[in-house]
């Protein structure tokens, strides 16, 4: 079921350089970070972030990766929550030329690559679209003609994360299609629906691919999004085994955005 | 250790900090992870079975499980995310009153935990046993929600909480040690909080 690339020596703890750092919406920004030891990942993995302070307090999460593993940087991207000790940090005080240690990558399940072949269908909440976009990203540079679909579900159109990049794929691509919803707000934009994910947007979904089952079902977001998101999909006839689920882990006040490790609570 | 420029950090209090593992932060909510979507469990259609290598010793249905001797444990648990809960309170039955009842003694030093999702966790026999894991089958009083892996869970706390298999279905001793599910994708093979064995290698 898994083709996850997986460590066979200790991971260790690496040094890393943040290059750039792009605003995606008013609280989600990526770092583009150099790492000169870095070997690699599978679309879909994400990394431990480590910080440490003058007196030896260290504080980690853990991020997912956005960025396709051809990418020469590792794009981590970041939501800020206020009440939160590591993603105020990087929002506020973190510039380019910074230094960071992170190790990975880490998770050898939720995770895509060409042999996995498609058709393929991602669900995202919020932030959840993060380790989609490495997914998509890394379809599009070495199996194009694998067939994909996108749902995003957002709060606020301003909350849609990568959204220039997700609209031009979605114009140029004839093998990738956006369902991208916002719950909170009606937006007059056609390729914007409104409310929340329901059955008959899933059943609009699986009619594009033609009448053939998804082969992979990726869901992320919070817990509640997907719960709801992967009981539609089993409902609408999505075999239980191909859907593989990423859930935020910890108090969302205090982990950031992408941190979706998957371990079993 | 690289000195993080500007970084100073929220620090536990020195109660707080004792009885959190390295790389740990405390947590107040309950969050749920998984690998899949949550399985629907029946406890009409639950069953609960003992094996040795492929050969069932003893299957229990859902009141067959619930009339064995019931224990409580209060523990601090662990999540490998990074999250730790501190004093959370389960009920179930023993590892030790499951073989009892079975009537037979551990064939081989390691155990692999099945789940009704096809989860899989491995977990040597003797930390499941002298007070430090059970078969759960309640949380706070409560029958476990099935997002936190109701009707009944494994819980050894002093791993990381993978290890903990939701919607346990079976126990099963092996002859080796034989990784599970996580256990194969790159986490630890046996998973100490206080060591940080946290991935392959650690």
């Amino acid at each position: 079921m898994d083709t996850g690339v997986l460590p066979s020596e200790r991971l260790v703890w690496q040094r890393a350089t943040v290059d750039r750092i792009v605003e995606e919406t008013p609280t989600v920004k990526s770092y583009f970070l150099k790492a000169p030891t870095w070997r690699g990942f599978m679309a879909g993995q994400h990394v431990d972030v480590r910080l440490s302070a003058p007196d030896g307090y260290q504080a980690q999460r853990s991020y997912s990766i956005g960025s396709a593993p051809e990418s020469p940087e590792i794009e981590l991207v970041i939501e800020k929550l206020d009440t939160g000790e590591v993603s105020p940090f990087f929002h506020d005080i973190v510039q380019a030329g910074d230094a960071i240690e992170l190790r990975g990558p880490i998770g050898g399940h939720f995770t895509w690559g060409k042999a996995d072949g498609g058709p393929l269908l991602l669900v995202g909440g919020g932030s959840g679209v993060v380790p989609m976009m490495s997914i998509l990203r890394h379809r599009a540079n070495v199996a194009p003609e694998v067939p994909a679909v996108l749902v995003y579900s957002v709060r606020h159109f301003a909350d849609i994360i990568f959204r220039d990049e997700l609209f031009e794929r979605a114009r140029s691509d004839k093998n990738f299609s956006l369902f991208l919803t916002v719950t909170r707000e009606e937006v007059g934009d056609p390729r914007v629906r409104s409310g929340r994910i329901d059955g008959a947007l899933v059943a609009d979904v699986l009619a594009r691919f033609g009448g053939v089952r998804p082969a992979h079902t990726y869901v992320c977001g919070a817990n509640a999004f997907v719960d709801v998101a992967s009981r539609l999909v089993i409902d609408m006839g999505v075999p239980f085994p191909t859907i593989k689920t990423e859930r935020y882990g910890g108090d969302p006040a205090r982990v950031g955005a992408g941190a979706t490790p998957v371990p079993e609570i | 250790m690289l000195t993080t420029r500007g970084f100073f950090g929220r620090r536990p209090s020195s109660e707080e900090a004792a009885r959190l593992p390295p790389g740990q932060y405390k947590e107040t909510g309950f969050p749920v992870l998984s690998a899949g979507p949550t399985p629907v469990v029946d406890i009409k259609q639950w069953t609960f079975t003992l094996k040795v290598g492929p050969r069932p010793v003893k299957t229990w249905n859902w009141d067959e499980f619930n009339a064995l001797p019931q224990t409580t444990m209060h523990r601090d648990i662990h999540c490998v995310t990074k999250w730790s809960k501190f004093d959370t309170n389960w009920a179930g039955v023993t590892i030790e009153a499951i073989m009892a009842d079975a009537r037979i003694e551990a064939p081989t030093e390691y155990a692999l935990a099945h789940s009704f999702d096809g989860y899989t966790t491995n977990v040597p026999f003797k930390d499941l046993t002298g007070e430090q894991g059970m078969v759960a089958t309640s949380y706070e009083g409560q029958p476990i929600a099935p997002d936190h892996g109701g009707p009944a869970r494994l819980f050894v706390p002093h791993l990381y909480f993978w290890k903990s298999a939701k919607w346990v279905n079976a126990l099963q001793f092996t002859e080796r040690d034989e990784a599970g599910f996580w256990e194969l994708r790159g986490y630890h093979i046996y998973g100490d909080p206080w060591k940080e064995q946290r991935f392959t290698g650690d």
